[in-house]
């Protein structure tokens, strides 16, 4: 009996270590491994073809001192805290007024989530050319009468990152209301009727209760957001090709080019590895309170 | 089942009764406009019809969208029968790390070296005595297309050349035209920053910086003139907002631009709409200063397969593409020059002729694209743009752009 | 923190739980639906913009006003995006690549949603000594941009010798696909008590029985967001597509990329838009259809971390 329990437990633990194989393989093989291919190349003059010719800290030196990668990073952190902040405000707060027991419900939550369903490219066409001067939005109030209008973002390198900015936000900010809004669904009724006795005002109870109790779903929303904005490349592409000039040239677009264009893989891998830098540093304190501090959550 | 349909719908024409020696070959490129894919159908014909069969691998969105599907396709080990790429450096390492099929042999029966002008083309091809490509056009990006209309609307004479243009610029802008169509995308900057070093500084500088690599001669006055006309067109451009380069053309040709500087392959644009050479827009090989035109273009390269059979035909293709009829055939639709200095083009328009008289007196110069590495160009790109669209002082452009050149040494 | 012993008139269905309106026409009510209309607006006028010029012909578009409605409406270009638009030399426009799209993404969704729910799974209910920390890296996984992992892949799949095959872009999406469904999973699994797990296992149910007859059945949700995750991502994936098959496998967005990106030639405005609507209905499709569960699901999902 023991020994048949003993085979019974280990026969279960191996079932679940199998399980795990394909997760273990690809952390380790696909990201680990391929994150340290690229960090180990990124110190070779690889141009087109991988091969093993180092040259220290000679990719870096020159990415560092190449202007339009530092336009990029610029434009990214711009855009990044931006992005971000708009994103989960404007989710939040339409979220919120979804849950005011509306009307039409259905129909206001797929108008929103539609554009989630449609790929970068066709976000950017379409905005390019809503923001076209010659035939969109200009034109239009132009025609009206107002003969001064001027609304061109995309060809104001002051103001092209704005205008990927709509884009970029009309695409994603359903999909965050979506999540906002189940987060909002998912908090104890209790709470709301406890805190109308007491007399606290609803926009009070928002942000003083109800906040705090969506942390799981600001970091859920944050990893998936965040995600999409460093990795933000076609809407760009398909935008303001990171025009006019260099004025709206992201990271992953240095890196593509280097990588493909200018052949260039060294440079290209040294442009990524800064990029992975970057987010394991933010993510590491993230792991640390995730896991770190749940115990006592 | 799909390429199967694939098969049928590009044999459909073609009567096989080789059929049982037919080889599948299949061709990937970026040329996937109308004039462009006429052309490569005419490749495919003459292809199916000596008996094999062109498999299209098509992927639009231009070279830097096919290239990485190109090399990722041969480095993993599942090549394609044959692809595009423009001559020179972009393919170099995969013909040095031996993944390229040697075509010296078909060169030699084909006799290539007497026939392919100009011959740094095929020089462009070799490498260590050996042959990889077969060349299948020359484009010259040294021309400024003008519109007659334009000129005629703001009361003007059409200007003979590049400094005349200039001149014309503030007078265009004053009858509410653009006086220089630029696209916003990099590679059409620069374009337009070669054409006029070409056209400025003339053949020698262009040479001593480019095929000599001489950096003083780069750092030195002649250039320092080059990026102040250059400029000038940046003022001339400055409300251009266009993306893509047609769109641009399109600008010139319907008169509410004076003029862009563009290659050869414009005129492609000209003729679908139906305009005339000399009377609806003029054009002027090397900026009209200096008539030179630099020679760079397409090639086909045969990564190495596996298969007998597919060398073989392989080889029938490479040996084809160079054919007289077929250089006849495709430069047509494709508005380009033909490879070879021995056919005749007599449906060639004006424009192209002018084009065919350069290459023939010889003053051609080597392109960019041959003598500095994908990266150097692409540096520049990254720079023309930033000049074009920005403020930055023509003497900091320049200090980089030798550096830029400096980091291809 | 809040006072619960206030009689509960329990629900436990996913209705709106905000601060009940008062009268139909109040200031707040105003603001509310004011709002979301606006946004609607927002929303809707690409839509409306991409609709109304691939009803229009190219005259009617090179004159007018994208926004206003056609003239003389025609389906021509919409014929023409799905069978005439070339690529190259091949004019059947996107139906080409139709089914190779469904090929691709039906074994892709399939087997993605099912390794991520078996990791999300274990790393709720078994974890094992450093699961945090390779859960830690799926989540890294999720920042790195694909066009970096490109090299590393194909260097992958030829070892394998999956390069070329369908199979081999099956497995590259469920890689990338990985890292937020996993999250995703493990967040829902985690919701759910852990008592009933600990009671299956005392009746002696293994892994996968666990898995298969007690999380499966009450995780329908979580499952539906997945889906429609995946189909959206795969369905609009050009990169991986076209970089690790060949043309006889290549997937819709392939032809859409020709139609859309070709640089030479007149830009065919209302063609692009024609395609870009025939490309996105299938997620679109299931948007539509399943939008209530989406929320549902999500909300199971994402709430606890």
């Amino acid at each position: 009996m023991a020994e048949a329990r003993r085979v019974n437990r280990m026969w279960r633990n191996m079932n679940a270590k199998i399980a795990a194989v394909p997760m273990i393989l690809t952390t380790l093989v696909v990201f680990v491994g391929g994150t340290a291919w690229t960090v180990l190349y990124s110190f070779t003059d690889s141009k087109l073809l991988p091969r093993e010719r180092f040259v220290g800290f000679d990719q870096y030196e020159r990415l560092w001192s190449n202007s339009r990668w530092l336009t990029s990073i610029e434009n990214l952190m711009i855009y990044g805290v931006l992005s971000l902040v708009f994103t989960i405000v404007i989710g939040f707060l339409l979220a919120v007024a979804m849950d005011q027991k509306i009307r039409f419900e259905d129909t206001f939550r797929t108008i929103m989530l539609y554009p989630f369903a449609l790929s970068f490219i066709v976000t950017g066409l379409v905005w390019q050319w809503i923001l076209n001067p010659e035939f969109g939005i200009q034109s239009i109030v132009r025609g009206l009468g107002w003969e001064s209008f001027t609304f061109n973002p995309l060809n104001n390198p002051d103001l092209v990152l704005y205008g990927l900015l709509i884009a970029g936000l009309w695409q994603g900010t359903g999909f965050v209301m979506c999540l906002m809004l189940a987060g909002l669904r998912g908090i104890d009724e209790d709470i709301w009727k406890a805190a109308r006795v007491d007399g606290i005002p609803t926009w009070k109870t928002y942000i003083q209760i109800i906040l705090p109790m969506m942390r799981p779903v600001f970091i859920t929303t944050l990893v998936i957001v965040a995600a999409g904005i460093i990795k933000l490349y076609d809407l760009v592409v398909a935008q303001t090709s990171g025009g006019p000039g260099n004025a709206s040239q992201v990271p992953a677009m240095y890196v593509y080019d280097y990588m493909f264009q200018a052949q260039n893989l060294g440079q290209g891998f040294a442009a990524s590895t800064m990029m992975l830098l970057t987010v394991l540093i933010v993510l590491i304190p993230w792991a640390y309170l995730e896991f770190g501090g749940k115990k006592h959550g | 089942m799909k390429t199967f349909k694939l098969a049928t719908a590009l044999v459909a024409s073609v009567a096989l009764p080789a059929a049982a020696f037919a080889t599948d070959l299949e061709v990937t490129h970026w040329w996937t406009s109308g004039g462009e894919a006429a052309a490569v159908a005419e490749l495919a014909n003459a292809f199916n019809a000596a008996g094999d069969n062109w498999v299209d691998g098509a992927i639009a969105g231009g070279g830097s969208t096919a290239r990485p599907i190109m090399i990722s396709r041969i480095t993993g080990g599942d090549p394609m029968g044959a692809t595009q790429f423009n001559h020179g450096q972009q393919a170099l390492e995969l013909v040095e790390a031996g993944l390229m099929l040697d075509l010296t042999d078909v060169a030699e029966a084909e006799g290539w070296k007497d026939k392919v002008f100009p011959p740094s083309l095929l020089d462009a091809c070799t490498v260590d005595g050996r042959i990889y490509c077969a060349p299948v056009n020359i484009h010259s990006p040294e021309w400024l297309w003008l519109s007659n209309q334009a000129y005629a609307d703001a009361g003007l004479p059409v200007p003979a050349n590049w400094t005349e243009f200039v001149a014309s610029g503030p007078q265009l802008e004053a009858a509410g035209k653009i006086p220089l169509a630029l696209g916003n995308q990099a590679w059409q900057s620069n374009l337009a920053f070669n054409a006029i070093t070409v056209a400025v500084a003339g053949l020698d500088v262009w040479k001593q910086v480019n095929v000599d690599k001489n950096m003083d001669v780069a750092a030195g006055p002649e250039m320092a003139a080059v990026f102040t006309a250059v400029g000038d067109a940046r003022k001339l451009a400055a409300n251009s907002t266009v993306q893509d380069w047609n769109q641009a053309t399109n600008l010139v040709l319907n008169g509410q631009a004076g003029g862009q500087i563009m290659g050869d392959w414009a005129q492609g644009e000209f003729q679908v709409a139906g305009k005339v050479a000399g009377t609806d827009y003029t054009c002027l090989p090397g900026l009209g200063l200096n008539a030179y035109l630099s020679t760079g273009g397409d090639a086909f390269y045969f990564p190495k397969n596996r298969s007998a059979d597919v060398e073989a035909a392989q080889k029938r293709l490479a040996a084809l593409l160079v054919s007289p009829e077929v250089q006849v055939a495709f430069n047509l639709k494709k508005g380009s020059l033909p490879i070879r200095g021995d056919i005749d083009l007599e449906a060639a328009n004006d424009c192209m002729k002018k084009g065919l008289e350069v290459l023939a007196s010889g003053n051609l110069v080597p392109s960019g694209d041959m003598s500095w590495s994908p990266d150097v160009v692409k540096q520049n790109e990254d720079l023309m743009v930033e000049f074009f669209k920005s403020g930055m002082a023509p003497e900091t452009a320049h200090q980089q752009w030798v550096s830029n050149l400096e980091s291809g040494l | 923190m809040v006072d619960a012993t206030i009689p509960a008139n329990t629900r436990t269905d996913a209705e709106p739980r905000g601060a009940k309106p008062k009268r139909a026409l109040s200031g707040r009510n105003i603001m509310i639906y004011g709002t979301l209309l606006v946004f609607s607006l927002y929303y809707l006028l690409p839509l409306w913009v991409m609709v109304m010029t691939s009803l229009k012909g190219m005259p009617e578009i090179r004159m007018g006003n994208i926004f206003a409605p056609p003239v003389e409406i025609t389906f021509e270009p919409w014929v023409k995006a799905w069978s005439q638009a070339c690529t190259g030399l091949n004019c059947d426009g996107l139906s080409r690549g139709f089914w190779n799209s469904v090929q691709i993404l039906i074994p892709s969704v399939i087997l993605s949603i099912v390794v991520a729910s078996v990791n999300g799974y274990a790393l709720t209910f078994w974890k094992f000594k450093g699961s945090d920390i390779f859960f830690t890296i799926l989540i890294f996984g999720a920042f790195i941009p694909y066009q970096v992992m490109l090299y590393p892949i194909v260097i992958l799949l030829r070892e394998m010798g999956l390069y070329g095959s369908l199979w081999g872009l099956v497995l590259v999406h469920t890689i990338f696909g990985m890292p937020i469904l996993t999250l995703l999973f493990r967040n829902y699994f985690s919701t759910i008590p852990e008592e009933l797990f600990k009671a299956a296992r005392v009746d002696g149910a293994g892994f996968w029985s666990i898995y298969a007859k007690i999380l499966m059945p009450m995780s329908l949700p979580i499952f539906v967001v997945a889906i429609i995750l995946q189909v959206t991502g795969i369905w609009n994936d050009f990169l991986f597509g076209v970089v690790y098959t060949k043309p006889d496998l290549y997937p819709m967005t392939v032809q859409l990329n020709n139609i859309v990106n070709s640089v030479q030639g007149v830009k065919e405005y209302n063609v692009n838009m024609a395609a870009t609507l025939l490309t996105g209905l299938v997620p679109l499709f299931i948007y539509f259809v399943s939008g209530k569960l989406f929320v549902r699901g999500i909300a199971a999902g994402a709430v606890k971390g």
